[in-house]
């Protein structure tokens, strides 16, 4: 009796310092907030378990769904040269060379474009329609004509990646640049900006932000094109990779590209985030 | 010292199915160190009336001279404070308050020096390299008004730019500026919707009136800003037995005109 009274009245081990000096006060909380890390190590740990749980039992057979012992073997001998293909490093650095030189001009081209979209008129007359035109369009629809114009070397798969980055990024740029707030713009007018200065100093850094969503998108965009774009007669990159054992249903191997593409993609994104942070930490806080 | 003289200034909005008068033969002259209120309700052409002082908006009828010659388009030397801060957030305190400089191509060392002497001047010394959403919103506001000061402009247009704080904050930002007026004697034209606010303030009060938007009534020499800058005590101040008859008379002369409005 007494000892229960005792341990009511103590607070508990190891809570004493942090929860009281912030008592919870209101049951109130944000939609959506707080970490999710936690909760997505979870989830893929458990996605990964059933995987391998459901071959390990024998309920589907290896042509559909390899194991990720197989998958892993297939790394593994790729990776090390042991494969009976180039090493998984010729691959990748083939495709990482398209995608990104493909990246690099689109950034290169379409922020400008977009960003002349939002600022005059006749850019914008000229370039809506066809911009509009061929965005939805799907990337093996217009790979024969890309072919036929541009022959099987490397431009006409560099060329097909960049017009996937293309849309999105010059679209994003454009939105940007009415990011900026009219007071914004008339108090910097109110200084003697020039047109030029207006766009330098205001417009451009205030659609920044949604010029790198736009970068984020874009390149996402670029990577779905991979595998089409590797169609046009190649030798080399993860997705011919995946093209060529989809040939000789070695699905363990395509299952292994799938997981490279999928990592370098989402690794790269991690990274754009991580410079959002950095770079432009007054998001959404104008 | 500049002159500014509006005469007959006259904007009219096109609306569906016609045009909306949202001025109509505004005159008014501002020169030295006057400190001009403009009061009166939402619609009534304050913000308008602002607009084409500082050249964002034309006249549809009518001009504003400055120094004699008509107001074309905003330039550097009618310096703006708006309602929401306008404030660049990429750049730190600093480098807004140096904006205007760096606009005119001064070198960075003056820059920064020009920053921290507005800064300073508005009682935000040392908080240069912080950033704007770090700020509460009357440190906000006093960065747009050393932002302003920056560019030394001879007039100094203010929309509202106190009507967005708590009231505690707001007395206090009042007395930073009008210390600020009191040490840079710059002519002020300043929109309110506080009548306490605009006879604590102003040297001229000019009270405006909707549809159309038109000056009614302007009262000279109003004495509490300078009495203010003399003798401190803003509480004092505001509670003379002038200063609240003076504040029923303007306030019973804003319901009447809501009133024969409504």
């Amino acid at each position: 009796m007494l000892e229960a009274q005792a341990r009511l009245t103590q607070p508990p081990q190891g809570e004493s310092g942090a929860s009281a000096a912030t008592p919870k006060t209101s049951a109130f909380t944000e939609l959506g907030a707080g970490p999710s890390t936690a909760i997505s190590v979870l989830t893929v740990a458990l996605l990964l378990g059933l995987w391998y749980g459901v071959t390990a039992a024998g309920w589907i057979k290896p042509l559909f769904l390899p194991s990720p012992q197989a998958v892993w073997q297939q790394f593994y001998e790729y990776l090390t040269g042991q494969a009976n293909d180039r090493p998984l490093w010729q691959h990748l650095l083939a495709s990482l060379a398209r995608v990104f030189s493909a990246f690099g001009l689109a950034c290169l081209t379409a922020i400008p474009l977009g960003l002349a979209m939002g600022l005059s008129r006749v850019v914008r007359g000229i370039c809506d329609p066809v911009l509009e035109f061929y965005r939805p369009l799907p990337p093996l629809s217009y790979l024969p004509l890309i072919i036929i114009w541009f022959g099987i070397d490397e431009l006409p798969k560099v060329l097909l990646i960049y017009l996937s980055c293309f849309g999105p990024l010059a679209i994003a740029a454009r939105s940007g640049m009415k990011r900026a707030t009219q007071q914004q713009l008339h108090a910097a007018a109110s200084m003697g900006a020039s047109r030029w200065q207006l766009i330098r100093h205001v417009i451009f850094p205030a659609a920044l932000p949604e010029i790198m969503v736009g970068m984020r998108i874009a390149i996402g965009f670029g990577w779905t094109t991979l595998v089409a774009a590797e169609m046009v007669a190649a030798t080399l990159g993860v997705g011919q990779l995946v093209l060529n054992a989809s040939n000789f249903l070695r699905t363990d191997i395509v299952v292994m590209g799938i997981f490279v593409i999928g990592s370098v993609a989402y690794g790269f994104d991690l990274l754009m985030r991580a410079l959002e942070r950095r770079w432009l930490p007054w998001k959404g806080r104008g | 010292m500049a002159t500014l003289d509006i005469r007959h200034l006259t904007v009219r909005y096109a609306v569906a199915g016609g045009s909306q008068c949202a001025l109509s033969d505004v005159n008014l002259r501002l020169q030295n160190d006057d400190f001009v209120v403009a009061l009166g309700a939402s619609g009534c052409g304050k913000t308008t009336l602002l607009n084409c002082i500082a050249g964002f908006l034309p006249a549809s009828a009518g001009e504003v001279l400055l120094d004699g010659a008509p107001v074309t388009g905003p330039g550097p030397e009618r310096g703006v404070v708006f309602q929401q801060h306008a404030l660049m957030p990429w750049l730190n305190v600093r480098d807004n308050v140096a904006l205007p400089l760096r606009l005119r191509g001064v070198a960075p060392a003056e820059r920064a020096r020009t920053a921290e002497e507005k800064l300073a001047l508005v009682g935000l010394a040392g908080s240069g390299g912080r950033a704007v959403w770090e700020l509460s919103g009357g440190m906000q506001q006093r960065v747009g008004i050393a932002r302003a000061l920056a560019s030394d402009p001879e007039l100094l247009l203010m929309d509202e730019p106190l009507g967005a704080l708590d009231a505690l904050t707001r007395e206090q930002v009042q007395e930073i500026l009008l210390r600020v007026w009191g040490q840079t004697r710059k002519a002020v034209f300043f929109i309110t919707h506080s009548v306490e606010e605009a006879l604590f303030l102003a040297t001229r009060l000019v009270v405006m009136s909707p549809s159309p938007g038109r000056i009614v009534r302007v009262f000279e020499d109003l004495p509490f800003s300078r009495r203010y800058l003399a003798r401190g005590d803003a509480r004092a101040i505001k509670s003379l037995p002038e200063f609240i008859a003076l504040r029923e008379q303007v306030l019973s002369l804003i319901q009447q005109r809501e009133l024969a409005c409504a």
